[in-house]
């Protein structure tokens, strides 16, 4: 009961930033992720290219890799950033080529015929894009987005590594205090577990109101 | 700034490292692969007790980050009185995750397999396990090898976290590197170009095997 006294308001905080580091990752690398699913759709082939490269290496490295490269050799090319933005923005980049993938083949799911059609009826390309190829890509990207911004949160606690002040890292710090390490690591593998069963949970709900449309049409 | 030669001189304690990466990863993905036959094959059971086991396991190791499992796997061996060798406890907890999303693929490539293959043995008066073993599993396999490789991919990435229990893998090799060298970028980027090339060879594996399996 001392324990919950005097660290509960320690991991309520370390709590509090993972969510923060969840949510703001995943909007971010999903931000990042459609713009690169854009650009890779319109420009020309070298820029195509080099996306290419870059998705290829942020899935085919570590992210812990990728934090360490951000975090400590940062300064040496003049990056100087807190564990916390540096941690947020590894975040984004290490999700934006899952993120651009999902919408690559959500676009690829719109039918042709329906970008013939708003071509032939005189709409303008970025019309087209934000009212034909976004709504219906979103709607058949959504169950993959759901699913990896749930990946998303289980990457979070990687952060603790670079000592971002998350859940994970506010728990390591009270079992060095307390020597409890198991319960401590255990609490927090069953705490984890709920967390991301509740997500998914809800998130399979989310997902099911905005596609109902679809179901009821078949 | 970026120095070619620092750089290219932090690649031979690496490589040196990389073994242990590989070694992890490959009976990380061997061991999995047994534990996730077995667990496939609870969930598949006609038991209910057996199911709901498989459903607890695959959902318990695929909802904590392995991280966190990896701790917890670490600090609970000395309290039940178990003395493994490090890398040991890491195969074993790297394998027993990868065991929760190997019985997954196995499932999905089993429920892949068309329904008249089991009716056919059926029809021509193969036993159930005969059905399985000579049927319903070689196809399975083969169905599943490109995500079996994609798994091994992301094996080899998760091993980077072993490094927090102090293996000497990549990653911890290029944190002792760095740590005696003062050029983190150029070593971590090392680390990051070894990490790549394995995986793309893993990649190209895959596609190979998927261009193969696809008739």
């Amino acid at each position: 009961m001392d324990l919950i006294e005097q660290y509960g308001p320690m991991l309520l905080r370390g709590f509090g930033v993972t969510v923060l580091c969840w949510i703001l990752g995943t909007i971010f690398g999903m931000a990042l992720g459609l713009v690169i699913a854009l650009v890779q759709r319109y420009a020309p082939r070298p820029v195509r290219w080099l996306i290419q490269v870059y998705i290829e290496v942020i899935r085919g490295t570590p992210f812990l890799v990728q934090l360490f490269v951000l975090y400590y050799g940062g300064p040496l090319v003049g990056l100087r950033l807190d564990a916390l933005p540096a941690g947020l923005l590894g975040l984004t980049i290490y999700g934006s080529p899952y993120f651009a993938e999902i919408f690559r083949s959500g676009f690829r799911a719109v039918p042709h015929g329906q970008i013939e059609a708003a071509r032939a009826i005189g709409m303008a390309e970025p019309a087209i894009i934000r009212r034909i190829l976004l709504p219906l890509g979103l709607v058949s990207a959504l169950p993959a987005l759901v699913n990896f911004s749930i990946i998303l949160t289980k990457e979070t606690v990687i952060l603790s590594i670079i000592t971002v002040p998350e859940l994970m890292y506010q728990v390591s710090r009270m079992s060095t205090e307390t020597f409890r390490y198991v319960e401590a690591n255990l609490v927090l593998a069953l705490f984890f577990w709920l967390l991301v069963e509740t997500i998914s949970r809800l998130g399979r709900r989310f997902e099911r109101r905005i596609t109902q449309h679809l179901i009821e049409r078949t | 700034m970026f120095s070619i030669p620092v750089f290219l001189e932090s690649f031979q304690p690496l490589f040196w490292a990389a073994r242990y990466t590989l070694l992890i990863s490959v009976l990380g993905i061997g061991l999995g692969l047994v534990i996730g036959t077995l667990v496939c094959a609870a969930r598949l059971s006609p038991y209910p007790a057996l199911r709901a086991f498989g459903g607890l396991w695959v959902s318990f190791l695929r909802g904590v980050p392995l991280l966190v499992q990896l701790l917890v796997f670490y600090y609970s061996l000395p309290v039940i009185g178990i003395d493994i060798p490090a890398t040991a406890a890491a195969v074993i907890c790297v394998g027993v995750c990868a065991s929760a999303y190997i019985s997954e693929i196995w499932r999905g490539a089993i429920a892949a397999l068309p329904r008249g293959q089991t009716e056919a043995a059926t029809a021509i008066g193969m036993t159930p396990r005969d059905t399985w073993i000579r049927v319903i599993l070689p196809q399975a396999f083969t169905l599943s090898l490109p995500a079996l490789v994609n798994e091994l991919i992301l094996l080899v990435k998760a091993s980077s976290l072993v490094s927090v229990v102090g293996i000497l893998e990549i990653t911890r090799a290029s944190q002792a590197q760095a740590a005696t060298t003062f050029r983190p970028l150029e070593v971590y980027i090392a680390a990051a170009c070894i990490y790549l090339a394995i995986n793309l060879c893993l990649a190209a594996l895959g596609r190979y095997l998927e261009h193969r399996t696809a008739v």
